[in-house]
């Protein structure tokens, strides 16, 4: 925040002249990298095609319009499957997340020296791969269905669901824990009773955070083969069947409509 | 009965918080340790139960020197130590109940404490102790919904069940309002008294450490300064403890405070 | 009176109260949940043959992990990635851009009413609906190639940045915007001076992150023909070019944790 002197006078600036030509020149480069990135993505694209998209869309949209209602009692079954991936997936991600928390929570770690990094490897890696990802590597490895989703569901949450948790496990009150310490508990009794009520609201809050993403997550998981909804989605899409597909895209939206409302009010009656 | 023999602490900084502290508490004494704030009371005190593990020294409480236990030992040897915290260190999410069992952790199985599988013996004595602190009614409330001065008693009720000979108390009263403050001083005291109890009370507040306690020692950067009786403490002692004031006014307090406590 | 209660107590055994005091409501949730349980395991149909046949590729591909080939197929990963950078970045730059007015329109105590709306519903609808079906209807609408992908991580980083910029700037402190607007500041001063400095370091926190996500998500848009690696990915897991797909994903890995490590210090710096 300099006050230069010029001409006599005491000018202020917010910056000195070094600071803003740094600032500058961040900017410019900024702004190039931009412009390459855009220059990349306009070459690889067929511009006539994108002129052409209004008419595409609305050659679309009328042919989507009307929904194909009746098709509604064929999705019965990819629904229930599509609530199964969901939840048995969260309930799996979290019976291991839980314990990859604990050797990740710097305050609980047996060894920060080589297991927390494990579990923070274990973190990592399940979380940076998104469960279509997982998906189409188990369906390589099991074979398409439903359980492929379900395990991909439960792969992709242990990530998030250990980091989310292993924060909420460092930022616990720490004197609590060294009350029930000092009475002389064992370790695990000093878990049950010192560490798990402070974490409990932030367990079960991430559990139905969690359980809401993936019912968005299974709504798709059928386009690669891994069961519910999206199978059909994926199969009207290869016919062209433009009126199952809105309609399939409307149930898609009350299901994950539903589901926030669900997570919202059970969230809200935890905490 | 605790013995503290050259117990020191020096922190991984390089801070000296304890310097061969040597002090002796005989069984059913009570005993204020005041000092400036970073004096060390509080790490004397985790030292004891070693919630702080000392650099070197040793605490004998009886005949066994603590720092040498494993940590099975450890435990034993704590379950003879009650805690009672500034911020009352209850369990939060807990009930009353589940706070003041807490204190038998020590002596119950793990599946047992889990599935709050208590012994009949020991929830008859929570009650009784719970009564004791006058809070039987809030049994089942959980410990977030109290007020200060309740969590404390439910704090010395956890510390009480332990069935300890010795209490140690760390800053009991610094986030209660005066009058609740020494409610809960009585208490202590007057439990001490009941159960022939020892006690080490952190507690920075110098007339209120005179009104209740026989003993006092002074501590400054680590080392025992002033060892007797609540009436030695002179203003020059003070200043030995704490530094340049006009202590005049603080013991003027203390007779003044204990004529409202009579008149009360 | 205190000591006859506790005489009726004594002697008398304790239960911790339950967390749902209507004991008919606890037994119908557990029965339900149970019931749900067993309803969805029994219908999810595993082979089990297959899967233990699986194992032993499961294997296969956990060992191809200790040696990826990134030789073989180096120019499609090169340009599959190249491809998803570009996306990453040129979405990130636009969807933030976009995102900040809206951001402010959604903000209930500095937007009017009609403003408040229209921005909400833009939110709504960017959030209801999945990256990889809006990739999929872009995909039909501007054809195969970067810009479909482009334009969904962009609709998708508008709906996640504008809504919790309008939550931030709700949660802002209410005096320090006023003590700027006492001064006689235009609308555009007293956005600058008094809300922009409260909400920015969360700002380009959550950009941060969301450039993150959107790595991550363009990882996958290649699968329905949105451009990007996920296509190279794909096409290795078709082919049972396990090894590849080892070395793309240890990419993805690789720069996913760069770019969180890189806002970590960011997001230090200016706070």
């Amino acid at each position: 925040m300099p006050v230069l002197e010029r001409e006599g006078t005491q000018v202020w600036r917010r910056r000195t002249t070094g600071e803003s030509m740094v600032r500058w020149f961040g900017w410019l480069i900024g702004v190039a990298v931009f412009v390459v990135c855009w220059q990349q993505i306009s070459q690889s694209t067929t511009w006539f095609f994108v002129w052409d998209a209004p008419r595409i869309a609305g050659d679309i949209w009328t042919r989507a319009t009307p929904p194909r209602w009746e098709y509604i009692s064929k999705l019965g079954r990819p629904i229930w499957d599509t609530l199964n991936i969901a939840t048995l997936g969260t309930l799996i991600a979290l019976c291991m997340a839980v314990p990859v928390a604990f050797l990740a929570a710097r305050n609980t770690t047996p060894s920060a020296l080589f297991i927390r990094p494990v579990a923070l490897l274990i973190i990592v890696s399940t979380r940076s791969i998104n469960s279509l990802i997982w998906a189409l590597l188990l369906i390589a490895i099991i074979g398409p269905g439903v359980f492929a989703g379900v395990v991909a569901i439960a792969i992709r949450s242990i990530g998030f669901c250990a980091k989310l948790l292993y924060e909420a496990i460092e930022e616990i009150d720490h004197t609590q824990v060294e009350a029930i310490t000092a009475t002389g508990a064992s370790r695990w009794q000093v878990m049950a009773y010192g560490i798990v009520p402070q974490i409990l609201p932030a367990f079960a809050g991430i559990a139905v955070f969690r359980w809401d993403i993936n019912i968005r997550e299974s709504t798709v998981l059928g386009l690669v083969g891994a069961g519910g909804i999206g199978l059909q989605l994926s199969s009207s899409l290869n016919v062209l069947a433009w009126p199952q597909v809105s309609l399939i895209l409307l149930v898609i939206l009350a299901a994950v409509v539903i589901s926030e409302w669900v997570s919202a009010k059970v969230r809200g009656a935890i905490i | 009965m605790l013995r503290l023999e050259k117990l020191t602490k020096t922190y991984k900084t390089g801070d000296q918080a304890l310097k061969a502290i040597e002090l002796e508490v005989p069984k059913g004494q009570v005993l204020a340790l005041i000092g400036p704030s970073g004096a060390g009371k509080s790490t004397m005190i985790r030292c004891i139960n070693r919630l702080v593990e000392p650099t070197s020294g040793a605490v004998m409480l009886d005949e066994t020197d603590l720092t040498r236990l494993g940590s099975g030992a450890l435990r034993r040897a704590r379950r003879e130590m009650g805690m009672i915290f500034q911020e009352y260190a209850l369990v939060e999410r807990l009930t009353v109940m589940e706070n003041v069992l807490s204190g038998r952790l020590g002596y119950v199985g793990f599946w047992r404490s889990f599935l709050r599988r208590f012994p009949q013996t020991d929830i008859d004595e929570a009650f009784r102790l719970l009564d004791r602190v006058g809070l039987l009614h809030m049994a089942d409330k959980r410990a977030d919904e109290l007020s200060g001065g309740q969590r404390q008693r439910v704090g010395i009720a956890r510390a009480l069940i332990q069935n300890p000979k010795l209490l140690l108390v760390d800053e009991p009263t610094a986030s209660l309002d005066p009058k609740t403050s020494r409610q809960i001083m009585r208490l202590i005291t007057e439990l001490c008294r009941e159960r022939g109890l020892a006690a080490i009370i952190n507690i920075h507040d110098v007339a209120l450490a005179q009104m209740f306690v026989p003993r006092v020692v002074g501590l400054r950067f680590g080392e025992i300064v002033y060892d007797g009786g609540p009436n030695g403490l002179t203003p020059d002692k003070l200043t030995e403890i704490y530094g340049e004031e006009d202590w005049e006014a603080t013991i003027q307090k203390v007779e003044g405070e204990d004529e409202i406590e009579a008149a009360e | 009176m205190s000591h006859r209660e506790l005489d009726d107590m004594l002697g008398k055994g304790w239960r911790k109260p339950h967390f749902i005091k209507r004991t008919w409501l606890r037994w119908l949730l557990l029965f339900g949940f149970a019931a749900y349980m067993v309803a969805a395991v029994m219908t999810i149909e595993v082979d089990w043959g297959r899967v233990y046949e699986g194992l032993d590729r499961g294997w296969q591909f956990v060992l191809s992990f200790t040696r990826p080939d990134f030789i073989s197929r180096w120019s499609d990963i090169w340009s599959g990635l190249l491809e998803s950078i570009v996306m990453t970045v040129a979405a990130s730059v636009v969807g933030i851009l976009i995102s900040i007015p809206i951001g402010l329109g959604a903000a209930r105590n500095i937007a009017p009413l009609p403003v408040y709306v229209i921005c909400r519903g833009i939110v709504a609808i960017s959030r209801a609906l999945q990256e990889i079906i809006v990739a999929i209807l872009l995909v039909a609408i501007f054809g195969f190639g970067p810009l479909a992908g482009f334009l969904t991580l962009s609709f998708a980083t508008i709906g996640f940045l504008s809504k919790l910029l309008a939550e931030d700037i709700e949660a802002m402190d209410r005096v320090q915007a006023e003590a700027i607007r006492a001064s006689g500041a235009r609308w555009m001063q007293w956005i600058n001076y008094g809300v922009q400095p409260q909400v920015m370091p969360r700002l380009v926190g959550l950009s941060m992150y969301r450039i993150d996500i959107n790595f991550r998500e363009s990882a996958i848009l290649g699968l329905v023909g949105a451009g990007g690696i996920g296509a190279t990915l794909n096409t290795a897991f078709d082919r049972y070019e396990y090894d590849t797909a080892a070395a793309i994903l240890i990419l993805i890995i690789g720069i996913v944790m760069a770019l969180e490590y890189l806002s970590g210090i960011i997001r230090a710096r200016v706070q």
